[in-house]
Order: structure tokens, then C-alpha cells, then sequence
């Protein structure tokens, strides 16, 4: 298995909005290296037939009734808010796509 | 009152107050008052919520004047993890990033320890988001081990086990996604149950790993370990990973161990865990306990669990991945910190530079793991083959099962460690967890129980017990009953052991 | 990229290149609840006052599937005539968007609920078979408004503004596979096929599919390869394009901008591009340098869905009588040709001409009103015809008045007109106007002889049997009666008169 370098890592960084230092970087490029090659580990297991398992427990189909149920109060849902403006959640500029 | 209502068992502290004994005003206040004297050594709380508990409290007391019937907890104070959610009261998960938020909404747990009487003294510290094994990377500075306050208390529950180690709660709330309820009840002398994954609602749990995540009951004694589990436990329609069948009986389960023991029950020695890595005074309580167990009638094999070795790696790939898009959720436009908003930045930025600033470094390694190992080109390679190492290990469990009743092992291979020994050693630190994360990736019920002090440095040990999933009444049936038998042979309680604070 | 270059004919581009396109529709269905919560999706709420600890994506919360949104998802996957998966799972999509609470969108990935079925629609009287790739379930986001920049759009806007209302709102994602083989009717095709999705689903119930509402939304995604190559071009993605008109129109202008790139020698990047109603035309948006890595993995909180198939089968024995076939049917039934039906069905209208008909109007005159005056009317107001102020049942109403002699056409207009500015229902109308037909002999009579007197050598005309001259002497009484007057008897009153007929 490939290591991770530190490009990567910065790659990393930017796909999780992690804004790391240079060196946070450097740090976090030797121990993800390490964690990496450890847990790559699980690749020693040949299991080209085993099923993989994504819920620990068999459950399926667990719905429920379309009925409306209280929703929180505006000033409830915008209490813990940053900042809020015309009953909205007021965010920075989001970058445009053109 | 001349009984210490903090030394008492949360049974017989509930058997005081439905009796009249004693008022649950009284014991919330004798509880903070142990809070306001010894916390600031040990720091298990992040929140007291001193007006909250009272008010809990005297309604309880109201209730019982009424003459309603009060439930089997119905005014026992309890310590609640930081990780869930308290309509009113912050929660913070030990992070920067949600200082000061106070959720709009109680957790089902939280609803139903209310609806049960329990008093809430508080949250409890723990490692950011749940990550960790030793409580050191809480953004609030670490939690003390009451055996020894320059030791860990374990993690990510640390703030729970320490609290009730220290006499500050009878009863605490733990989260265990690989280990976190067992292993701090391990190295504090404690009793932790990680219930069959669904059988506690996660709803307004913080989520870490939702596929590993449980919450479960943390006590002094397996018998109160159990009230607490029929508190908690049940299904509940805002969770569709809950378990929508009856809660086994616990509480039942915990007597008929005490009273009647476990002759005839298979159990079975997970071959496994032992040797290096494992310190020598572990090992040696862990034997005795075995031999405890055989003595109480127990038929003792040794089992083997071969893809038991993988379970840390695998581990390692499914709970960074879960959490790194769990917490994509902070990202400073709707709650929690915000950090770089100076009219300079875009939201993109603004979300960098929080998380940047609001996550530690643990948080960040497992976040930026996660998202690799889900990268394309890498997912196959990690997260999938994970899953199906996940799948080798149930196999393994339900061979074990088929064979005994349950399973032993020691709940982490070492005793309490110096705080900071491990922070910045990642890997040294994972393996705390070794022995409990099986249980976490294949969803069955696991507890720990003291077994003793080690030798060499005179810190608790922790017997795991392991039960398929929803048997975890035979946790507290062979709990109960390892626990008598080991306090008969000690003349007392082992926390009767520790320091005085 | 060219820059002065003009755009090449749309008749020379398909000389060369063969268009293949790419249809994704999002349809909001109309479920009471959101997907994973119980917030309302009715529509006009108070800013965030439709939202909830689930769909603010707030720590803890967790989802829980909407059975009807399952529902709506397996009823439009059987119209469309797919396979219904045995067992199928939610997906986690991660990416960072503000107006998205969890930073990841819960959808599906490999494992759609609905997948290879296909749709027939109509062009100029033939049937152009539309493969479907998959139909899946997932959920909106959030909206938002972008404050301090030039006409709210998000380039330059100084902040923005966040209403969770729509966050959660259930939708299907229905893909085609590649359409090929449309050559020059591809935008024809493009538009048809969206319009029958729409009717298919108004059909079905389970959404209004308004497009001007975003209830319906399109994203074409076209490229061009030469004749006679199989590989296929790059292609450009055109995102929310939102009316059927718009849907022809963005096909169209791709085709003829990738072709003048091509024609250059240029290559088409693969880009996002946003359709303009004022132009017509496309421009570019995101450019995909590196593939989007979404990090899709299977949605821990949620189970998996298993549609059991005897209710699968319930389901497909109670899907509606299939638009293409209802329209064959009532085609008939009103007697029209390919054309006027294929008209109507793109006006929307239908479903109105239908209730028209049912409220007792004739085919002939339920048709002409809605295709005629009122499509009129929405085009100038910009609206469907159905979000016109008038009902079925008042269209039907206006015709008896006419077909009674009540009103003649004219006046039936104004009616019309008074209902759409909310005068109030047809013989209101007419009441508050004073629009009756004037039916009286007597004033009749006595406008007929002035119009005789004061036009001499006309009623000469026609005496002498010039009976074209007529319509001069009628306009005259008509003149005379503000419209008032019963053309029909007017004609009979002057031709008696004359002795003439
Ligand atoms: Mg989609
Ligand atoms: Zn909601």
C-alpha cells in the first residue's frame, strides 16, 4: 500500500475544510503515514466472498407514517445561530459558479 | 442524616427515598456538595447544572408527597456524557467547536432518565467527539483517574467513570463506539455496559461512528449498572437502527447471578487477547478472574476468534470514515463556533478556518483518515475491505457462540497510564482498545467488571464479559456473579480501595 | 475558445454531429412530510419555521425514512417501467454546501430503488422510446438568497441568507441513459419527454410537478460526436433548466454552441453550464478540473429499504391508466387530430380541458377556451394555465352561458377577463358588468330600423340580394348595443325587415 505524503495530506485538508498550518502538515503527514500503514492491514484478509457489513444488526424497511409532527419555532431553530438576518441563517458569500 | 448519601448504591439511595428515608433534594445536594468539594481536582464535570438538579430533584419529592409511585431511580443523581443532547443545557461533545451551544432538544435518553426520575447533576467530560481513550484530548484539559489523579480515567467516558469513582454520582451515562464505556470503567475500578448495538436510542447522541456508537450504563455495582440499563434501554421510532423488541431482564439477570450464581454456563477464554502488549498484572487478574469463574461452577474453554487481530485496523477505517462526514455537519453557518467572518472570507473559507480552529488534532487525523479512506480509488481498498473484516468478526463471534455463553477478556491490555504518556502517539494510543472494539464492529452486548488491582502498580483491572446481541442479561447474570464472589474474597468494595481525595 | 466566431446554423450542426443527451429530472414529491422528518412540506411557511433538530442537521439527530416518499419513489419507478430493487440502501453524498445542514446529502448510489425502465413519448406523431437509467430517492436542500450583490444572483453578493424550509423535502432523481438516435428532433425529444414525465407524474399523484415552482426540475447534459462515431464527445452539463419551452431551447443552443467549438477546432470541456431564458443561450459555470469525489458510502442511520413484492405488485395493479394512452383515449373522444393534442398536452392543459368537459361543457368549446383565450392569458402573465385564476368548472360555466344565448363569444371574453382579476365566478361577472345579451324585441327592433334608416343604400344592397352587405348593418346594431345584442337574431330582425331570406 501506498504511504500518504504531504500533499496528499494538504488535499485532505482541503476536501474536510481543515484550513492546517504548514506545520500541522508536516505533523499530520508522518502519523496518517503511520495510521495508514497500519490499518492497511485489513488487506491481508483475502475476502473476495465475503459480504461486507454495513449495519451490525439485519434490520430492513423501518419507516414511519407520513404525519406531519411540531417543528421547532424559527427563534428555536436560529437560537444558536452565528448570525441571523430576516429570520434566515446569514452566511458569508458563497462562491459563485461563474 | 447521618448516612453519606454519596456512599450508598444508587438502589439502596432510591430505596431511601421512595421510603422517605431520606428527600431526593437531599441527595442532589449532598452529591453537589461532593461535586463542589472534589472536582476541581478531578475535573469529570465540564457543566453543573446546580439549579436543573434541584429542580429535578424536588419534583421527585413532590411526586412522592402525592403519593404517585416512584420508579426503581426515581431521584438517584446521575452524571450524563457530555455527547448527549440536554434541552437548555450545553453540550459541548469536549469540543471548541460547540462551546457554549445548548441544544433546542433533549436526547431520547435524556428524555427518559427525566420521565424516570433520574437527576441530572451534569455533563461529563470526555475526549473530543467521543475520540480517544484517555479523556486528554477534551478541548477543556483532561480528567483525573480518582485512583491516581496524574493517571488517565480512561476514554472517551473518562468525565463519567471518574465522577462515579469519586463519589460524585452513583450512576453516569457513557458512549462507547470502540471501547469508551468498558475501558475507563476498567482503569477506575467501575462497572460499564456497552448494551447490544439499537437497544439504546441514539437519537441526539453526537453522533462519532453511527454504525459502532452506544450509550449505556455506568455504575460502582453491576446491580445498579442494571437499573440504569432499564432506564435507558427500549425502542425508540426516531432511531431506525433501535431494536424494536422487548429490553431482555437485566435487572432479574443481575439477582439471579448474586443470589444463584452461574453453574452450568459456558464460558469461553478469547485465546487472542493475551501476550505482548498485555502487562503482566493484567494478565494475572484476568486468570484469576477465570479461575473465579470456573470456581463458581462455569464450564471455562478457551476459544478462538481468529480475525479478532484485525478488528483495530478495520476499526480504524469504518469510524474515521463514518465520523468524517458525521461532523461535515460544523461547519459555522447554523450553530457552534465561527471563526474568519470579517466580510474578507467566503463561507468556504469561513467553514476552513473554524474547523481549523474550533478541532483538535485528534479530531482532524481521524477526519482527514476517514476521507481518504472513502476516497475513490481508496474506498475498496479501506472502507470495503473494513466491512468485510466486520463481517469475518461476526462470523468469529457467532462461532464463539455457538460454542459458550459468553466470552472473556481482559477489558484493555494495561492499567491506568500517565496522562500525556500517550497523546501524540496515536498508534499507542489505539491500542487501549484492542480488546473492546470486536464488540463495537460486530453490534453484540459487552461488559467490564473489576477483577482486581494490579500488582505491580496497585490500579484496577477490568474483566470484560461479551454476550451475543441481545443477551445482555447475561452480562450482569456473570457480572453480578464474579462481582460477588470477588468482593466476598476482598471483604469489601474495590473502590474502598482508592484514595481518599 | 472562440470568441467572435458566429454560431453555426442548427441545420449545418446536425449535417455534421449527432447530438446525445442526457436527461436528469428532479421531482419533488408531495408528501405532507419531509423525507426524513416529520416538518411539513406545505408550501408559504414562515422563514424556517418549517424545520427541526433532523433537517437543521443539528448534533444528534437522526432520520427516519417517510414510507410515502418510498411509496411515491417505487409507484413512479413502475410507471416508468422499471425494475424495483429486492433491497436497496441510502448513500451518503459529501460535499460542503451551506444551504445543505449535514454537509452531506442522504440519496442513493449503486443500489437506486427503481432502475432500467424507459418512457415512449411523442414527436410529430411518432413514438421515441426513452431508456430510463435509474429513478432514486433523495432529499432538497435548503434555500438560499444572496443579498448585497447586482439582482440577488450569487456572483457578488456580499452575504447570503439561509431558509431550511425546503431542506429535506423528498425527491426522486430520475436519469435517462444516453439518448441517441434523436438526431435533429433532439430538443424535440428533450422537450417531449419532460413533458410526459410531468404528465406521468401528475398521473400518479404523487407531485404537482409545477416547474415554476421548482417542484420539477431539468438538467440536460448534451454532447455532440461526428456521424458515424461510436464514442461519445464530452459533454456539458446544463443545469436547473426549469420550463419545458426551456428545456427545447438549452438542447438547441448546446447543440449549435458545441458545434461551432467543434467546427473551430476546439474541444468542449466538461464544465456545468447555466441556461438563460432572456438569450437562450448557455453559459459556462463550474469547471470540473478533478472529478467531484462525493465519498459515497452507505447511510449508517438508515436500514436498508426491501420493497416486498407482493406490495410492489399492489402497487403496479393500481397505477392510474398511463397519460400516452389516456390522451390516445380522450383523443378520440373530442375528435381531435395529433397536432391539437399534442398541443394541448404541452400547454398543460389536458387535465383542464378534461374537468372542463366533466363540468359539463362540450369538447369542442372546453378545448377552444383553454388553448385559445385563457393560453392567451398565461402566456402574458407568465403563468401555467392552471395557475390562472379561473376553474374548470367556471370554463364550463361561461360556455352554457354562451351555448344558452346568454352571452356571445365577446362577451363571453370579458367575463373570462372579470373572473381572472378576481371579480368574482361568471354569472357574477356578468351581473356586476351588466353583460347580458340584449334579447329584447323591442329595443332590438328599434336599433334595427335606426341602423336601416341611417344606412340607406346598405339595406338597398341587400334588399336587392347582396346578403354580404349584412354584416355592415349588424355591426351597426352591435355598435349600437355595446356588444349587447344576440348576433344571431339581430341578422334574422334585418333580413325580416327587408323581406329578404
Ligand atoms: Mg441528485
Ligand atoms: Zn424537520
Amino acid at each position: 500500500m501506498p504511504g500518504i505524503t504531504r500533499e496528499e495530506v494538504a488535499h485532505l485538508a482541503r476536501l474536510s475544510r481543515l484550513e492546517l498550518s504548514e506545520k500541522e502538515l508536516d505533523h499530520f503527514a508522518t502519523q496518517l503515514d503511520d495510521i495508514v500503514g497500519a490499518v492497511a492491514r485489513v488487506g491481508e484478509v483475502a475476502a473476495e466472498d465475503v459480504p461486507p457489513t454495513s449495519h451490525p444488526l439485519p434490520l430492513t424497511n423501518v419507516m414511519r407514517a407520513d404525519e406531519v409532527r411540531p417543528s421547532l419555532t424559527p427563534e428555536q431553530a436560529l437560537a444558536a445561530a452565528p448570525a441571523v438576518e430576516e429570520q434566515r441563517f446569514r452566511v458569508p458569500q458563497i462562491l459563485g459558479e461563474d | 442524616m447521618s448516612t453519606d448519601l454519596t456512599r450508598m448504591t444508587a438502589a439502596a439511595l432510591a430505596g431511601a427515598i421512595a421510603s422517605g428515608e431520606a428527600s431526593a433534594e437531599e441527595a442532589a445536594r449532598a452529591h453537589l456538595d461532593r461535586i463542589g468539594a472534589v472536582d476541581e481536582k478531578v475535573h469529570a464535570f465540564l457543566h453543573v447544572d446546580t439549579e436543573g438538579a434541584l429542580r429535578a430533584a424536588r419534583a421527585v419529592d413532590a411526586k412522592r408527597a402525592a403519593g404517585e409511585k416512584l420508579g426503581p431511580l426515581a431521584g438517584v443523581p446521575l452524571a450524563l456524557k457530555d455527547l448527549i443532547t440536554t434541552e437548555g443545557v450545553p453540550t459541548t461533545c469536549g469540543s471548541k467547536i460547540l462551546e457554549g451551544w445548548i441544544p433546542p432538544y433533549d436526547a431520547t435518553v435524556t428524555k427518559r432518565l427525566k420521565d424516570a426520575g433520574v437527576v441530572v447533576l451534569g455533563k461529563t467530560n470526555m475526549d473530543e467527539f467521543a475520540m480517544g481513550s484517555s479523556t486528554e484530548t477534551s478541548a477543556y484539559g483532561p480528567t483525573g483517574n480518582p485512583w491516581d489523579l496524574t493517571r488517565i480515567p480512561g476514554g472517551s467516558g473518562g468525565g463519567s467513570s471518574a465522577s462515579i469513582a469519586s463519589y460524585q454520582a452513583p450512576l453516569a451515562i457513557g458512549t462507547d463506539t470502540g471501547g469508551s464505556i468498558r475501558q475507563p470503567a476498567s482503569v477506575t475500578g467501575t462497572v460499564g455496559v456497552k448494551p447490544t448495538y439499537g437497544a439504546v436510542s441514539r437519537y441526539g447522541l453526537v453522533a462519532f461512528s453511527s454504525s459502532l456508537d452506544q450509550a449505556g450504563p455506568c455504575a460502582r455495582n453491576v446491580l445498579d449498572t442494571a437499573l440504569l440499563h432499564s432506564v435507558i434501554a427500549g425502542h425508540d421510532p426516531m432511531d431506525s437502527t433501535s431494536i424494536d423488541a422487548p429490553v431482555p431482564d437485566v435487572v432479574a439477570a443481575a439477582r439471579q447471578g448474586r443470589e444463584q450464581g452461574i453453574a452450568g454456563m459456558r464460558v469461553g477464554v478469547v485465546k487472542e487477547f493475551a501476550g505482548e502488549g498485555y502487562q503482566a498484572g493484567v494478565e494475572q487478574r484476568f486468570r484469576e478472574a477465570v479461575e473465579v469463574l470456573r470456581g463458581l461452577g462455569a464450564e471455562v474453554v478457551e476459544i478462538s476468534c481468529p480475525h479478532f487481530t484485525y478488528a483495530l485496523p478495520a476499526y480504524y477505517l469504518i469510524a474515521p470514515s463514518e465520523c468524517s462526514s458525521n461532523l461535515a455537519r460544523f461547519d459555522a453557518m447554523r450553530y457552534g463556533l465561527r471563526v474568519g467572518d470579517d466580510g474578507s472570507h467566503s463561507a468556504e473559507e469561513v467553514t476552513a478556518l473554524t474547523r481549523e480552529a474550533g478541532f483538535g488534532d485528534e479530531v482532524k487525523r481521524r477526519i482527514m483518515l476517514g476521507t481518504y479512506a472513502l476516497s475513490s480509488g481508496y474506498y475498496d481498498a479501506y472502507y470495503g475491505q473494513a466491512q468485510k473484516v466486520r463481517t469475518l468478526i461476526t462470523r468469529d463471534f457467532d462461532a464463539a457462540f455457538a460454542a459458550v455463553d459468553v466470552l472473556v477478556s481482559p477489558t484493555t491490555p494495561t492499567t491506568a497510564f500517565p496522562i500525556g504518556e500517550r497523546v501524540d502517539d496515536p498508534m499507542a494510543m489505539y491500542l487501549a482498545d484492542l480488546c473492546t472494539i470486536p464488540s463495537n464492529l460486530a453490534g453484540n452486548a459487552a461488559m467490564s467488571v473489576p477483577c482486581g488491582l494490579a500488582p505491580e502498580d496497585g490500579l484496577p483491572v477490568g474483566l470484560q464479559i461479551i454476550a451475543p446481541p441481545m443477551a445482555d442479561d447475561r452480562l450482569y447474570r456473570v457480572g453480578a456473579a464474579v462481582e460477588a464472589a470477588l468482593t466476598d474474597s476482598w471483604g469489601h468494595p474495590i473502590l474502598e480501595e482508592a484514595p481518599s481525595l | 475558445m472562440s470568441t467572435a466566431t458566429s454560431l453555426v446554423s442548427y441545420e449545418d450542426a446536425l449535417e455534421k454531429y449527432d447530438p446525445v443527451m442526457g436527461l436528469e429530472v428532479h421531482v419533488e414529491l408531495g408528501t405532507a412530510t419531509k423525507m426524513f422528518c416529520g416538518c411539513t412540506t406545505a408550501l408559504g411557511g414562515d422563514a424556517n419555521a418549517q424545520t427541526c433538530p433532523v433537517c437543521l442537521g443539528l448534533p444528534g439527530a437522526l432520520p427516519v425514512v417517510n414510507a410515502k416518499g418510498v411509496e411515491g419513489a417505487v409507484r413512479i419507478g413502475l410507471a416508468l417501467n422499471c425494475e424495483i430493487a429486492e433491497w436497496c440502501r441510502f448513500a451518503r453524498k459529501n460535499y460542503f454546501y451551506p444551504d445543505m445542514p449535514k454537509n452531506f446529502q442522504t440519496s442513493q448510489y449503486d443500489e437506486p430503488i427503481a432502475f432500467n425502465g424507459h418512457l415512449d413519448v411523442e414527436v410529430d406523431g411518432e413514438v421515441f422510446r426513452v431508456e430510463i437509467e435509474r429513478a432514486h430517492m433523495e432529499e432538497d436542500t435548503g434555500k438560499s438568497t444572496h443579498v448585497g450583490g447586482a439582482t440577488g444572483r450569487i456572483q457578488g453578493a456580499d452575504h447570503s441568507l439561509i431558509d431550511y424550509n425546503r431542506a429535506g423535502i423528498p425527491l426522486i432523481e430520475i436519469v435517462t441513459k444516453p439518448i441517441v438516435g434523436a438526431g435533429a428532433r433532439a430538443p424535440q425529444v428533450a422537450k417531449a419527454y419532460v413533458a410526459e414525465l410531468r404528465e406521468l407524474i401528475k398521473a400518479l399523484g404523487v407531485s404537482e410537478a409545477r416547474m415554476e415552482m421548482g417542484q420539477m426540475r431539468c438538467d440536460v447534459n448534451l454532447s455532440l460526436r461526428p456521424h458515424g462515431r461510436e464514442k461519445f464527445g464530452t459533454r456539458s452539463e446544463t443545469k436547473n433548466v426549469n420550463s419545458l419551452r426551456s428545456v427545447e431551447r438549452a438542447a438547441r443552443s448546446e447543440i449549435q454552441r458545441q458545434a461551432t467549438v467543434l467546427d473551430d477546432g476546439g474541444s468542449i470541456v466538461q464544465e456545468t453550464r447555466h441556461f438563460h431564458e432572456d438569450t437562450g443561450s448557455t453559459t459556462s459555470g463550474r469547471i470540473k478540473e478533478e472529478a467531484e469525489d462525493y465519498r459515497y458510502f452507505p447511510e449508517p442511520d438508515l436500514v436498508p429499504v426491501a420493497p416486498a413484492r407482493e406490495w410492489v405488485e399492489e402497487l403496479r395493479a393500481e397505477l392510474p391508466e398511463l397519460p400516452r394512452v389516456r390522451r390516445k383515449r380522450l383523443q378520440q373522444e373530442w375528435g381531435v387530430g395529433d397536432h391539437e393534442m399534442q398541443s394541448a398536452l404541452n400547454a398543460g392543459a389536458i387535465d383542464l380541458i378534461t374537468a372542463t368537459i366533466d363540468a359539463g361543457a362540450p369538447a369542442d368549446q372546453a378545448r377552444k377556451w383553454w388553448m385559445g383565450e385563457l393560453a392567451r392569458h398565461a402566456n402574458e402573465s407568465g403563468t401555467e394555465l392552471d395557475g390562472l385564476a379561473i376553474t374548470p368548472v367556471q370554463v364550463a360555466r361561461v360556455s352554457a352561458l354562451v351555448a344558452e344565448g346568454s352571452l356571445n363569444d365577446k362577451l363571453a371574453r370579458q367575463v373570462i377577463e372579470g373572473v381572472l382579476a378576481g371579480e368574482g365566478g361568471p354569472d357574477e361577472v356578468v351581473e356586476k358588468r351588466g353583460l347580458k345579451v340584449v334579447s329584447d324585441e323591442g329595443a332590438l327592433t328599434a336599433a334595427v330600423d335606426d341602423a336601416i334608416a341611417s344606412n340607406a343604400a346598405v339595406a338597398e344592397k341587400i334588399r336587392g340580394g347582396n346578403m354580404g352587405a349584412v354584416g355592415a348593418l349588424i355591426g351597426g346594431v352591435m355598435k349600437a348595443t355595446r356588444g349587447q345584442a344576440d348576433a344571431k337574431r339581430v341578422r334574422e330582425i334585418i333580413l325580416e325587415k327587408l323581406g329578404v331570406g
